[in-house]
């Protein structure tokens, strides 16, 4: 029920930030579709007492794999899916958290969240980049497999 | 070969509208720099040299037309003309356009507006703002409150936007908006967790596609632009929370 729940909801989340990014729409069910699956790794991890870093870089991977797969289905720019789907794991609550204890002076709580928010960020970053270069090295070894 | 490729100056024209539509639209820097080349590739100019930044495009060819600077001010995220022109620039290498007929759909996509209409836009912000409050583990009973807070806020970034042309300040009112509509309805006991609802409600205005894109640019070697997105998302991080930290300190 917990994941059915999370399922929904980061589909509607992810379709409507589709809206506000003016995606086609065509393509709006299928990033809907994007950020469900990466909320899902996501959350099904940290439900397994997985360190949020580490899933957000799986769920980010999960990501940007199925955005390259849909945009060589649908020869559409990948970038229309991998932004849907990497909106809910922006660690937007724990950096508003930093910002609420900067504001209330508890600096070292403060500069702990931050430094959180900021793992978490990089993780994102890497898990696309992961795929990014897997993608490349497949490319590669096609084209040598060719010649 | 045989074929007639258009005059280089027209080559040009088309290259830096293609860009300037894609990066208006919020493309990577990269993937307008492939763009560009490509187009001047299947129209005859194989050899050709594009600089892009998030503020502006340079344009030139080996031959004896000289470089063309245009200029971005503007840059808003409109996913579906990035897709069109890069279905145009398809059909180009695929030989199914000519250089006229590309020139004309391009000039047709700039001026057409394919955005949602704003209620759309504004009830796809409020149903995120509540379905995120909900996979922030956030409870049923504030769904509504964040819904209207972020519904009332995006609104309020769009029309501020409107008047004053500094995203930044009008990311700032939206978000102290937010906070205040939060603490107002926590305050009326009618939503019971505020950092929930404020979190849930603010998601509308997070530069998820700034970040995305910086890292995007960063590792395709584009490190000017990378930086400067990564700037530009830091930002308006930063407003954002100034509006909210604004509510806490009274």
């Amino acid at each position: 029920m917990f994941l059915l729940t999370h399922m929904i909801t980061s589909f509607i989340a992810s379709a409507g930030f589709g809206v506000l990014f003016n995606a086609p729409k065509k393509s709006l069910l299928k990033c809907g579709f994007v950020g469900m699956v990466g909320w899902f790794v996501y959350i099904w991890l940290v439900n397994w007492q997985y360190d949020a870093v580490i899933s957000s870089l799986i769920a980010a991977f999960t990501i940007a794999v199925i955005s390259q797969i849909f945009a060589k289905m649908y020869k559409t720019p990948i970038i229309i899916f991998s932004v849907a789907g990497i909106i809910p794991l922006v660690p937007g609550g724990i950096a508003y958290d930093a910002m609420r204890n900067f504001v209330e002076n508890d600096y070292n709580t403060a500069i702990q969240l931050a430094a959180k928010a900021f793992m978490i960020s990089g993780a994102i970053a890497v898990g696309l980049v992961i795929s990014e270069v897997i993608n490349q090295m497949i490319r590669k070894v096609q084209f040598k497999s060719r010649i | 070969m045989g074929k007639e490729y258009p005059p280089t100056i027209e080559v040009i024209e088309i290259c830096l509208l293609a860009g300037k539509i894609m990066l208006q639209g919020g493309a990577e820097t990269y993937r307008v720099e492939d763009t560009m080349t490509r187009i001047a590739a299947s129209l005859g100019i194989p050899h050709s040299h594009s600089y892009v930044t998030p503020t502006g495009i340079i344009f030139s060819t080996d031959g004896t037309e000289p470089a063309k600077l245009i200029r971005i001010s503007e840059r808003s995220t409109d996913l579906y003309k990035v897709t069109l022109v890069n279905g145009v620039s398809r059909r180009i290498s695929s030989g199914e356009l000519d250089g006229k007929e590309a020139l004309a759909r391009l000039k047709e996509i700039e001026s057409a507006d394919y955005t949602f209409p704003v209620y759309q836009q504004i009830l796809a912000a409020s149903i995120a703002s509540g379905c995120f409050l909900i996979m922030f583990l956030g409870s049923w009973t504030d769904f509504i409150p964040a819904m209207i807070a972020g519904g009332l806020g995006f609104v309020s970034f769009l029309y501020v936007h409107r008047v004053v042309q500094i995203k930044f300040f009008s990311e700032f009112i939206a978000s102290l908006l937010i906070g205040l509509i939060a603490y107002f309805f926590v305050y009326s006991g009618v939503g019971t967790e505020l950092d929930k609802i404020i979190i849930g409600s603010v998601m509308p205005l997070v530069p998820g596609l700034l970040i995305t894109n910086a890292v995007r640019d960063l590792m395709a070697g584009h490190l000017v632009s990378g930086l400067s997105k990564g700037a530009e998302a830091f930002l308006t991080a930063f407003a954002i929370g100034a509006g909210i930290a604004l509510v806490f300190t009274f």
